[in-house]
């Protein structure tokens, strides 16, 4: 046992939980501003998918990893628009719609990719991001090497949760989220657009969304495979309940999970050969089920989530 | 009369089949309170809400200082000076008072403005005399203080009208000359105001002239409110003179409904302390108290929702083995809820689920243990007839009906099936004259059938009105029951704060 606390307290621990922590946390924040208008997205996962797929094509057709990103965060925008077609002008069932918009990103993307590298037995890779140490910052010990020497959309992520917590908390845009999630007729009498605030909430929050497929093909992983988001969507869905619908707390749960993720494959690594690998493979997940057990109830989610908007209904 | 600020020209709204309203015209001008009368469902709101931008109408024009002007939305009302205070407040519970006024306002450079906001909050204030914690969250507020926030919202943003929409239903008395000297005050520094009630004392008291609807028609204007009586505006509203239900003499035959030593635990608010009262055949018995002295307790109890810790309960002579809902239905007993949106309907299912909902799986309805729908509609459509329930028709949505309405659907389904004993909380809460006229009479009507009814309500007059004996509750215990002859509003209400136990023991 001795070996696995060892192993906690080195860089390259709490590196690994940094980088675990990064597509999370960009989901767990799109999740959120969607959330927070009132719009549950299950699209997610394969949002999420579909993005890490394009993104991957276009760096790899191009060459360039940036514009692979960008054509991630667009594909995930899109994703998003066309979730927000559905639940926020057309009013349908966020759960249903979510859930179609999941099968059909995620045939698209199996669909596109097969069209365009075919069946190979070894799947392409690309050279991904590598990482970037900052000047000074990264030669402060443990945190240095840790935090500070990481891909720049790590440093994108550490940036994106004290911006999204302004964006929320400190605009107009902000306050109109917050309330078209907690009142849509009392944004709507205040002349607040719910529809437009809902479109361009649960769009911001595709395109993070497309930032967490980005980074797991072109700095985590290097290659697309069919399970390559592997239920981190999902999971994103449970952190934001956890993170209590604020960004700090939700980047906070992410960090949480990458903890507990990045000490089972320390596990897994480590001298308990004697236990099934898989039994570590499963404690994230207990580790979701139970804090989200503890947690939910005290949680109070946005009053008009799952609501759909309509004016003239009493 | 000075120029108007706002005027509505031959306003016309239909939903469905429904006429909302009808060639609607009126005015307001600066520094005037215009009182807008009808009953429920007469069109005030509906006129309102299109006022505001929330419907579209389907004919009339909307001038605003003698110029036309589209209202589309919302925001084109607020633009136009247009401001609402909705019955049912549009605030969000979980942000701060100030974050609900800065909704919709742009800040400099991208960021809230809340410097300007407080300052302007401030001067609000001082103005009208209206103040608030910006920073407390909306949730810690009273009513009367969301209230306070609403109004200060629309003139935050401007408004030179204010609507308000029954803003006195959710005020206790105080409140209520509180808000008046607000509005008298933003009245004489030259806002319009229109007040929407069905209170005529209210409105004979604030508003300056008054308008009545009925039928989505402008039935009536009254140049000066204070200078007329209320039984004249009634008739205006009613559109016939409203006169008091007479209560025949009767003669009460044996006991209904009996309650020995009852007591319960378990219960959110007051349980039951060794009850034991009556009520016999022909005969109202009212029961009075400060709500939350076990009055709901009791309700729960007679219609069989809370089984009692001890005690007996007997219905025309059968004991009550069970206390299941359908069991007391089974043995003849009638049910009117006090939250009718709560316990009493389902309000997102059509109108005509709720009608048969307590009799869903007896013969009535259902056969060989399938519905029988024919028989459903028909029942629904001959209640709907019979009670001149206003809707589009049995398959609407029950929580689209107003409240006397769905009153009268409540009274429709309870009454149709004869009961020998019916249970009523506050039965005419919320409605307006000519709507809780209709209910007394109904009830007056089974009384003389031989049905025992219970009245447990808040309003001492209309006990006295209708009732034949009154029973008072006080923390959970019957404190005494008098023969309403020899009751009177000051003796009952000695007897509500718990001094006294005078009185029969019933």
């Amino acid at each position: 046992m001795s070996a696995v606390f060892e192993q906690i307290f080195q860089v390259g621990f709490l590196a690994a939980i940094i980088r675990i922590a990064t597509p999370l946390a960009f989901a767990t924040l799109g999740e959120m501003f969607s959330e927070r208008a009132g719009v549950l997205n299950l699209g997610i996962e394969g949002i999420m998918l579909l993005s890490a797929m394009a993104g991957f094509t276009a760096a790899s057709l191009s060459g360039s990893l940036w514009l692979g990103v960008l054509v991630a965060v667009l594909v995930g925008a899109l994703m998003g628009a066309l979730h927000a077609l559905f639940t926020v002008a057309l009013g349908l069932s966020q759960h249903v719609c979510g859930i179609g918009v999941t099968l059909f990103c995620s045939g698209l993307a199996y669909f596109l990719y097969r069209l365009i590298f075919g069946q190979q037995s070894v799947p392409p890779s690309i050279g991904g991001f590598k990482p970037v140490p900052i000047p000074l910052l990264a030669d402060i010990p443990i945190l240095g090497p840790a935090v500070f020497n990481q891909f720049t959309l790590v440093y994108l992520a550490i940036i994106a949760v004290p911006l999204a917590a302004f964006v929320l908390y400190r605009t107009p845009w902000g306050l109109s989220v917050r309330m078209v999630g907690e009142n849509p007729r009392a944004a709507d009498s205040a002349g607040v657009s719910v529809i437009a605030t809902r479109f361009q909430a649960v769009i911001l929050g595709g395109a993070l969304m497309g930032l967490a497929g980005a980074f797991l093909t072109m700095a985590q992983f290097n290659a697309f495979t069919f399970g390559v988001v592997s239920g981190r969507g999902w999971v994103a869905i449970a952190l934001v309940v956890f993170g209590r619908w604020d960004p700090w707390r939700s980047a906070g749960a992410a960090l949480l999970f990458a903890f507990v993720d990045a000490l089972q494959l320390r596990m897994q690594a480590s001298g308990l050969g004697h236990i099934p690998y898989e039994a570590f493979l499963m404690l994230p997940f207990i580790f979701t089920i139970v804090a989200m057990a503890i947690m939910s109830r005290n949680a109070v989610a946005p009053s008009a989530l799952l609501k759909p908007f309509r004016r003239e209904e009493r | 009369m000075s120029a108007s600020l706002i005027e509505m020209r031959g306003i016309t709204k239909s939903f469905g089949a429904v006429k909302a309203n009808e060639g609607v015209d009126l005015s307001v001008a600066p520094g005037e309170i215009l009182g807008l009368l009808g009953e429920n469902g007469a069109g005030k709101t509906t006129l309102m809400n299109v006022l505001f931008g929330a419907y579209a109408p389907d004919a009339g024009e909307i001038l605003v200082e003698g110029r036309p002007v589209a209202i589309h939305n919302s925001a084109d009302a607020l633009a136009a000076g247009i401001g609402m205070v909705h019955q049912h407040f549009h605030l969000a519970p979980r942000l701060t008072v100030l974050e609900n006024l800065l909704i919709g306002i742009a800040g400099k450079s991208g960021r809230i403005d809340r410097a300007r906001g407080l300052a302007r909050l401030t001067e609000i204030s001082r103005q009208y005399g209206l103040s608030l914690d910006p920073n407390l969250p909306v949730s810690a507020l009273s009513v009367g203080e969301q209230q306070r926030l609403e109004i200060i919202k629309a003139l935050f943003r401007g408004a030179k009208l204010l609507i308000l929409d029954e803003p006195t239903a959710v005020l206790a008395p105080s409140e209520v000359d509180g808000l008046f000297a607000a509005l008298r005050s933003m009245a004489a520094q030259g806002l319009g105001i229109i007040f929407i009630s069905h209170k005529l004392n209210e409105v004979r008291a604030l508003t300056h002239r008054c308008v009545v609807l009925r039928h989505g028609k402008v039935a009536g204007r009254v140049d000066h409110p204070a200078g007329t009586t209320s039984a004249e505006m009634a008739t205006l509203m009613c559109g016939h003179e409203i006169v008091p239900p007479v209560k025949e003499a009767s003669t009460p035959g044996a006991s209904v409904l009996t309650l020995d030593g009852i007591s319960t635990s378990g219960h959110a608010g007051t349980p039951l302390r060794d009850v034991s009262l009556f009520v016999r055949a022909g005969e109202i018995l009212g029961i009075a108290g400060v709500s939350g002295n076990g009055q709901r307790a009791l309700a729960d109890v007679i219609s069989g929702m809370l089984p009692p810790r001890s005690g007996t309960m007997t219905i025309a002579g059968k004991k009550v083995a069970q206390f299941s809902p359908r069991e007391l239905q089974a043995l003849g007993l009638g049910r009117i809820p006090e939250d009718r949106m709560t316990t009493g309907l389902v309000t997102n299912l059509p109108l005509v689920d709720s009608m048969v909902l307590p009799r869903i799986g007896t013969e009535a309805f259902s056969r060989k243990g399938l519905l029988n729908p024919a028989a459903i509609r028909a029942f629904a459509e001959a209640q709907i007839e019979a009670y001149d329930i206003r809707c589009p028709g049995p398959m609407v949505r029950a929580g689209a009906l107003s409240g006397g309405n769905l009153q009268k659907a409540l009274l429709a389904r309870e009454l149709a099936f004869d009961p020998k004993v019916l249970i009523v909380s506050q039965p005419t809460r919320g409605l307006d004259i000519g709507a809780a006229r209709f209910i007394h009479e109904k009830f007056l009507a089974m009384r003389a059938k031989g049905c025992g009814i219970i009245v447990i309500g808040e309003d001492l007059e209309e006990l006295l009105m209708l009732s034949d004996r009154i029973a008072v509750m006080y923390e959970g215990r019957i404190a005494g029951t008098l023969p309403s002859a020899d009751a009177t509003v000051a003796r009952l209400g000695l007897m509500m704060t718990g001094a006294g136990h005078t009185g029969e023991a019933a």
